[in-house]
Formats: structure tokens, C-alpha cells, sequence
């Protein structure tokens, strides 16, 4: 096993709405260093919290309470100096909806980059735009089309634009929410051969809600249940040999799997099931 | 068995006749909206024919001499006043507007948005001719005895200036409701996603939100500049009514709504006088119309180029 790209320490967020909502309860997980992990579990069991409590992306949203501590490498994500903008530079993320920023192909792959200022010349833009649009499979579908608007592309482009946008900042980690949950099975595929090449390079958290997918795909598996996380284990023991029995049922398809439309940052969804759990 | 078909069948025919009466009679709603500006314009055109075929049109838009007891009828200060107010106004209320809706559509919070927004809308629901007779008793002095001596102009307190200010506070309510509404309408993905790269809250709004958002913005831009651009109450109360182009900011002078709710009554017996009024009333229509229609293009333009 390799060492721990992102860990989380007894990882807690609860929703403080109209009523309090505990989305995670409490995990403790280690995403090893250049391994796709994916997190897989029925909907609303807190698995999108989890993804993005990871960079502090949940912090947009007003009424959200977090208690312990994510570490990057050895370093804390909640407890430091670091600038958050600078630490989400850091751990990347691409939501589940294919989001194409308002501007064109190339300045979607240029955005963080000039944020940045990482690069000396226009040429040398263009030369990390190319070279971003190469590794995400886009480069000869757009090449001869960089100025138009990013969100002319089909969905499944636009899905390999954000990954493009994502990696183009040069992030320790990658953040990827049900990606191709939104995609039709072609487009979904080409992601997924995308995501396949990156996975020796970058260490990528992968939420997903599809067994099959993680088990294409994933090196390792986390299975959350109801805000707990129930199992991690790596991909083939995970499926093969399950150490729990909840996982046992889960794998086989006797837990409720939900649909596909599952949206764990709405705390009234959280607050059936884990009712339904009691 | 027959007879339950029968029935089913005829209760088809009946459901496919309201379908085809129900098209016909929506269509007819929808053409009789341009039949009315249709005849609105008509109207005002017909009503035009007696000054237009007096004076020339060019003549009649560039002469500054309005007096009509003598039969003259520049519609200059009226023209130059009305695009005064309007650039004013917005000059003052637009950055005011797209500034307050950023803040409370992305860093208000809790009860502080709560209470700057229900605000918003109050001050947005307040009759103009509040807005009007308030200003008659604080702003007029404020500007006539303090203002426009600090600028180095004499003045009365009613004029251009004051109009403007009047009609920023007036439209910007409405502008702000619009732009919020516009920006809170983004979904969240917009907002991860660049946030997701390192990129700060500010430039997150800067390059991403407003241009998202700015189609919706630029609509309600639009929106008030139309409200100034036809008020009447708040400029006829505030502008001083004296038809000569304005020489400074804080000169007194005339709109073209203002032009016809000062002269409507007492010159009504005077035909040609009549004629010109409703003559500033098609210019009015005619010039909100090209308006809107060149926005219609511009906002197409910008959803296209701006799309997410």
C-alpha cells in the first residue's frame, strides 16, 4: 500500500438547517497517493458531503457545521494559514453536472492558469492549454474551434473540458462527483478511458453510484452507509471478499440502491434515510 | 361494450374540438397585442400628420425654440433633456445596482440578507410620487443650497441633477431584485467549479458569475432604463418645467413625458400645440420600441457568447 495522499480524521458535517441533519458521522479514511479510490454507497448517505468537505467546497453553502480534520499529505485542511483558495488549487473538483464556465474552450482550460499566473508567455498558454486538452482525449475534437463558447460542446466534451480545467492547475488530488452520471453510455465510456489514463499520475477520489463502474475503474473502494463509513478495502478484495455484512448486501444488490438523481447536499433527503435507518 | 366506444369516441371528438378552439383562440390573444401597438402607433402617427405637415421633421428636431403661442416647436431641450436625465440616472444607479445584488446574492448571509433584501423591495413597491414629494422637502434644498454652490452654479434646487438622483433611487430597487434574481438563479456548479481551481470568491463573480449572469443583468439594466426614460411624476414634479437646453447638471429644463404633462391642459385649444404634443408621445413609442428591439438582439448576442 502506498502512502496516504489525503486522510481524513474523524470527519463529522452536519447540516444545521430546520433541523439538524447529521450528514457524516464521524470517518476516518486514508486515499492512498495515485490510486482512482472510489466512494460508492445508496443515495443520500453522505457521500457528496464527503467529497466536498474534502476542499472545503462545502463551505459555500451557509448552514453547514464540521468537526474534525482532513489532512493533505501531513498538513491539516481545516487547521492552517494556508489560504483555502490555495487548497483548493490543491485538491481539485469537478461537480457532477457537466459545467462548462462561461467563456470559451480555450479560456475554460486557460481559467486557473491565469488565476495563477503559471505561465510566462501567451505561447506558453497556449502550450498547457494544448497539452491539457491532449491528456483529456479533447485536443483534435476542439483544436480548430478553441474560441468558440465551452458550452456549445456535447456534455460528454464539456465533462473532459472540466477535467482539462481541474488538471490544468496541476492538483495533488482530483475530486470527481459522479462524472458520468450525467453522460450518455458513449460519452460516459470515453470519461472513463480518460479518467483510466490519469489515474497513474494523480490521486483521484471518485464518488460513484454505479458497483460496476468502481469496479472498472477503482483501485480502491470506500462504502459509506447512512453517514458511516462501513468498509475500505482495494477494489477486488472489496467486491470479491466483503468483511462486513452490510457490504456483503450491497454488493449483491440487496440494499436499496437509489436513483440516479441522488443529491446528498439536500439535508431532507439525509434526514429520510437515516430514519429509515433507525 | 358498443356503447361505452361511442361515448369514448365522441369524447375524443370533443376534447380534439376545445384543442383546435382553444390554439385558434390563444393565437388571437397573442396577434391582438400587436394589433393594439399597432394602433397605438396609428393613432399617434395619424394624430402627428397636422405639425409634421407644417415643419419639417429635421426642423422640428433640431430647433431649441419652443414656444408655442407663436407656433414654435423645437423639440431639442425636450430631447436633450429627457437623454440628460436618462445617462444621469443610470450613470449613478446602474454600478450601485450590480454592486448591492453581488452582495446580497453572494456575501449576505442569515438575517442581514433577510432584512437588505424585504428593504430592497419596500423601497421598490413605494409609489414615485412619494419618492417626488420627499425629495421636494430634502433633496431640492440640499442641492439648491448646498450642491450646486459647491460645483460653482447657482440654482434652485429643481433641475436635471435632481431629477436624476430621484430616479436612481427610484429604479435601482427594481434593478437590484432583477440581478439578484438572476444571479441566485446560477446553479452552484458554476460557483464550484471555479472555486474548485483555487480561484477566490471575487474572482469567482468577476469572471464567471456576472458574465453567467449577464444577460439577466443587462435585461434589468434595460428594465430601469425604460422607467427613466418614460418617467413622468418624479421629472414633472423635480425638473423645474422650463423648456431651453440645459447649461449645466443643475439647470432646470424639460423631458419629453414632461413636456406633454406640463403643456396637455392649457394649450389642448391650440390644434397645432396638440399635434405636437402627441407627436413627443410617438417618439416616445417609437424610441422604446427600436430600444427593445436592438436589446432583444444584444441580449441574444450575450446569452450566446456567455452560455454555461
Amino acid at each position: 500500500m502506498t502512502d496516504a495522499a489525503l486522510t481524513t480524521d474523524n470527519l463529522a458535517v452536519t447540516y444545521t438547517g430546520n433541523r439538524n441533519v447529521e450528514a457524516l458521522k464521524g470517518v476516518s479514511i486514508e486515499f492512498p497517493a495515485n490510486q482512482l479510490t472510489a466512494i460508492i454507497g445508496p443515495s443520500g448517505c453522505g457521500k457528496s458531503t464527503l467529497l466536498k468537505s474534502l476542499n472545503r467546497l462545502h463551505e459555500i453553502q451557509s448552514n453547514v457545521e464540521i468537526s474534525g480534520d482532513v489532512l493533505l499529505g501531513e498538513q491539516s485542511v481545516y487547521d492552517t494559514d494556508e489560504p483555502v483558495p490555495e487548497l483548493r488549487r490543491r485538491i481539485g473538483y469537478v461537480p457532477q453536472t457537466p459545467t462548462a464556465l462561461p467563456v470559451s474552450i480555450y479560456e475554460n482550460v486557460a481559467y486557473g492558469l491565469k488565476i495563477h499566473g503559471d505561465y510566462d508567455s501567451r505561447a506558453e498558454l497556449d502550450e498547457q492549454v494544448e497539452h491539457y486538452l491532449r491528456k483529456v482525449n479533447l485536443w483534435s475534437e476542439v483544436e480548430d474551434r478553441l474560441d468558440a463558447p465551452g458550452a456549445e460542446l456535447s456534455t460528454g466534451q464539456i465533462q473532459r473540458l472540466c477535467l482539462a480545467r481541474s488538471l490544468a492547475v496541476e492538483p495533488e488530488v482530483l475530486l470527481c462527483d459522479e462524472v458520468t452520471s450525467a453522460l450518455d453510455p458513449v460519452s460516459a465510456e470515453t470519461v472513463e478511458e480518460t479518467l483510466e489514463s490519469l489515474k497513474d499520475e494523480y490521486t483521484i477520489i471518485m464518488v460513484t453510484h454505479s458497483m460496476d463502474q468502481a469496479k472498472r475503474l477503482a483501485d480502491e473502494v470506500v462504502f459509506l452507509y447512512l453517514g458511516d463509513c462501513i468498509e475500505t478495502n482495494d477494489t477486488r478484495s472489496f467486491f470479491e471478499n466483503p468483511q462486513h455484512e452490510r457490504t456483503a448486501e450491497f454488493v449483491s444488490g440487496h440494499t436499496v440502491v437509489g436513483d440516479d438523481d441522488d443529491d446528498e447536499s439536500e439535508p431532507t433527503a439525509t434526514a429520510t434515510t437515516v430514519e429509515a435507518g433507525r | 361494450m358498443a356503447g361505452s366506444t361511442e361515448s369514448s369516441s365522441h369524447r375524443l371528438d370533443r376534447r380534439l374540438l376545445i384543442e383546435r378552439l382553444s390554439s385558434r383562440w390563444l393565437q388571437g390573444a397573442g396577434y391582438f397585442a400587436i394589433a393594439l401597438f399597432a394602433l397605438i402607433v396609428l393613432a399617434l402617427l395619424y394624430q402627428s400628420l397636422p405639425l409634421l405637415s407644417e415643419y419639417s421633421l429635421v426642423q422640428a428636431l433640431t430647433s431649441s425654440n419652443w414656444d408655442p403661442a407663436q407656433n414654435q416647436f423645437g423639440f431639442l431641450p425636450a430631447i436633450v433633456g429627457t437623454i440628460y436625465v436618462t445617462a444621469l440616472t443610470m450613470a449613478m444607479g446602474t454600478p450601485i445596482a450590480i454592486l448591492a445584488a453581488i452582495y446580497i446574492a453572494e456575501y449576505a448571509e442569515g438575517r442581514a440578507k433577510t432584512l437588505v433584501s424585504s428593504f430592497i423591495d419596500v423601497l421598490a413597491a413605494i409609489p414615485s410620487v412619494i419618492f417626488g414629494l420627499v425629495a421636494l422637502i430634502v433633496v431640492v434644498p440640499v442641492v439648491g443650497d448646498y450642491l450646486a454652490p459647491a460645483v460653482g452654479s447657482s440654482a434652485t434646487g429643481l433641475g436635471i441633477f435632481t431629477v436624476s438622483l430621484v430616479m436612481a433611487i427610484v429604479v435601482t430597487p427594481f434593478m437590484i431584485s432583477l440581478s439578484v434574481e438572476s444571479l441566485e438563479a446560477l446553479p452552484d456548479e458554476l460557483r464550484e467549479s471555479s472555486l474548485g481551481v483555487g480561484a477566490t470568491k471575487w474572482e469567482t463573480i468577476r469572471s464567471v458569475l456576472l458574465r453567467a449572469a449577464g444577460p439577466g443583468i443587462f435585461s434589468a439594466v434595460l428594465l430601469g432604463f425604460g422607467r427613466v426614460f418614460g418617467a413622468t411624476i418624479v421629472p414633472a414634479m423635480l425638473i423645474g418645467g422650463q423648456t431651453h437646453l440645459p447649461s449645466s447638471p443643475f439647470a432646470t429644463g424639460q423631458t419629453l413625458p414632461t413636456l406633454i404633462v406640463n403643456d396637455f391642459g392649457e394649450l389642448m385649444s391650440l390644434p397645432l400645440t396638440q399635434s405636437a404634443l402627441i407627436f413627443v408621445g410617438l417618439m416616445l413609442v417609437v424610441v422604446v420600441w427600436l430600444f427593445n428591439f436592438t436589446a432583444m438582439f444584444v441580449r441574444r448576442r450575450l446569452q450566446r457568447r456567455w452560455q454555461y
